[in-house]
């Protein structure tokens, strides 16, 4: 029997495959869709201070290779995310599944009130956050475009909270190794990458943007090999542990990701299409292990050279 | 609860117009759906990461859960080739669908396969039956009106080329009818889906007589589930603000008076 235990961020996880933000709402919503006791923990949507509605529709277009979507972060707002989606998740599994929360602001005091007010919530095990969203013009994306200012705020989000903290990192950026010190530096505990890849899609007969919001992000199949060299090159760069996503659908897809140097994976876009997948790609990384006489799942853990 | 159900096809017939009926063999789902009720189907032939299409249900018992669809693009298409014997994903039941316990006479208004639900609520609706206004721009678009005639409903059927009943819009002899209970003070409910001019103007009549409108919402999906928040439907909340609402779970029926256009 293979050990899939891993550490992430201090935290021990039953599996390494967990649900990526975005793609699995607050945790409860696919219960009866895949056996949750081979996730090793869920990711929730990205929550900020306040209720936020999120982008005008459409919000979403199905492209070859994957999806571009621009939600843009609809949410409850921290405090009815703990009221109710929270105690809802912990009451349907029992509390049996470890959860990450997602959160954004649109200033350093927000994300740093956000953190603060999840601190000692029962039921919340980690802070992902998310500076690396191309959908919303505040917030987000801006703070992870700079170094220095991604520093900045990760200190600040350190200063506010004793959880764990796991700033999620853009692809789109000319050395992701840069990101990855600075969020090292700053007091990051670990590192989840890749976000989506800014894209966008054009109507040819109306001649405008398909999207809502215009432009929005790129997710599924295509970025996988983005992925892989953003770990690969992230994995060298920095000792924290790494959450790597992106286009993971079959096991390979997440193996792949942890000999570029991940301890954990998450499955996103790949949910809708068959919501058993994240189980389905924890099965096959025991299996992979089996076969090549891995003991541990963390074993394989950098492997590439 | 959600089930993601390997069926298999029983059968996929043209029935002309682009239109076709599938058969799914789905014991889990056939006992679980609710008239109004949707499934996210897997369509086989597709490349496995292709989203899933959503598919409102015409019928489901003894088994066999009944899709009523048109092909209108890429998924439908290649939908339409599955043969019997073929295994197809099928996640559901999903979404919030019509409520079964008003009073009233169901007044039941349908365009295109916006029939598929009705069908299933008329059945389920059991001896409370009523009329079906069911519209169209030609013959050709007005779907299993004998399937509701057997079940002892009363069809009105509108076309806009006139080749079938009223010509002109559904609204056309539905206007007529809930004149008539307004005259007689009756009570009535009104239940669609169809083409969103046709929801809109049922949607209208329902607020403006102040009786229960149950509107199908129709919007492309990519989780079906409630996890993505892609599928957005303006609602109003009783504290007068607006609510983006998820048609997947919160709808896709909604109530007339909730809905922000």
């Amino acid at each position: 029997m293979v050990d899939l235990s891993v550490k992430l961020a201090g935290l021990d996880l039953p599996t390494p495959v967990v649900t990526a933000s975005g793609t699995f709402g607050y945790g409860a919503e696919y219960l009866g869709a895949l056996d949750y006791s081979k996730l090793g923990a869920v990711t929730a949507k990205g929550v900020r201070l306040d209720p936020w509605p999120g982008n005008p529709m459409p919000r979403h277009c199905e492209v070859y290779g994957g999806l571009v979507n621009a939600i843009g972060l609809q949410g409850p707002g921290v405090k009815d995310f703990v009221k109710y989606f929270l105690t809802h998740f912990r009451r349907e599994t029992g509390g049996s599944v470890k959860m990450i929360v997602n959160i954004w602001g649109g200033s350093e005091d927000e994300y740093a009130e956000v953190a603060s007010r999840l601190d000692g919530v029962e039921g919340v095990h980690a802070i992902e956050l998310n500076v690396s969203c191309p959908n919303v013009k505040e917030g987000g994306h801006t703070f992870g475009q700079d170094p220095v200012v991604l520093s900045r705020l990760v200190k600040k989000v350190r200063a506010a909270t004793k959880l764990p903290i796991i700033p999620k990192l853009a692809p789109n950026v000319p050395d992701i190794g840069v990101y990855a010190r600075a969020v090292e530096d700053a007091g990051a505990d670990a590192i989840s990458l890749i976000n989506t890849i800014p894209a966008m899609v054009i109507d040819i007969e109306r001649r405008k943007p398909v999207l809502g919001n215009r432009t929005g992000g790129l997710s599924g199949r295509g970025i996988h090999p983005v992925a892989v060299k953003c770990v690969y090159d992230a994995h060298k760069a920095v000792k924290l542990p790494l959450l790597a996503m992106g286009g993971i659908y079959e096991p390979e897809d997440a193996i792949e990701l942890m000999l570029a140097g991940a301890s954990a994976v998450a499955v996103g876009t790949a949910t809708f299409s068959d919501p058993s997948t994240a189980a389905r790609v924890c099965d096959g990384i025991a299996a992979y292990c089996e076969r090549h006489g891995f003991a541990s799942v963390r074993d394989i853990v950098g492997l590439c050279s | 609860m959600l089930t993601d159900e390997l069926s298999s096809v029983i059968s996929n017939s043209d029935i002309g117009g682009g239109y076709r009926f599938l058969l799914l063999d789905a014991p889990q789902l056939a006992s679980k759906l609710q008239p109004g009720q949707f499934i996210h189907v897997r369509v086989p032939g597709l490349e496995p990461s292709a989203l899933r299409r959503p598919f409102s249900v015409f019928d489901a018992k003894d088994g066999v859960v009944t899709v009523l669809f048109k092909v209108v693009g890429r998924g439908t298409k290649v939908l339409a080739q599955a043969g019997a014997g073929e295994k197809v994903s099928v996640l559901g039941p999903l979404g919030h669908g019509f409520p079964l316990s008003g009073v009233g006479a169901p007044l039941l208004v349908g365009g295109g396969f916006g029939v598929a639900p009705l069908h299933f609520l008329a059945r389920r609706l059991g001896e409370r039956k009523g009329i079906l206004f069911i519209g169209g721009r030609t013959e050709k678009d007005l779907l299993a009106i004998d399937r509701f005639e057997a079940l002892g409903w009363d069809v009105r059927p509108a076309t806009e080329d006139g080749s079938m009943g009223y010509k002109g819009f559904v609204t056309g002899p539905l206007d007529e009818t809930l004149e008539g209970f307004k005259r007689f003070n009756g009570k009535y409910e009104l239940f669609t889906c169809g083409p969103d001019g046709l929801l809109k103007a049922v949607s209208d009549r329902a607020v403006a007589a102040g009786m229960p409108g149950w509107i199908s919402m129709d919007r492309h999906m990519v989780c079906a589930a409630g996890a993505c928040y892609a599928c957005i439907q303006r609602t109003r909340l009783p504290d007068g603000s607006v609510y983006n609402a998820r048609c997947c779970v919160n709808g896709p029926v909604f109530a007339a008076k909730d809905l922000v256009w």
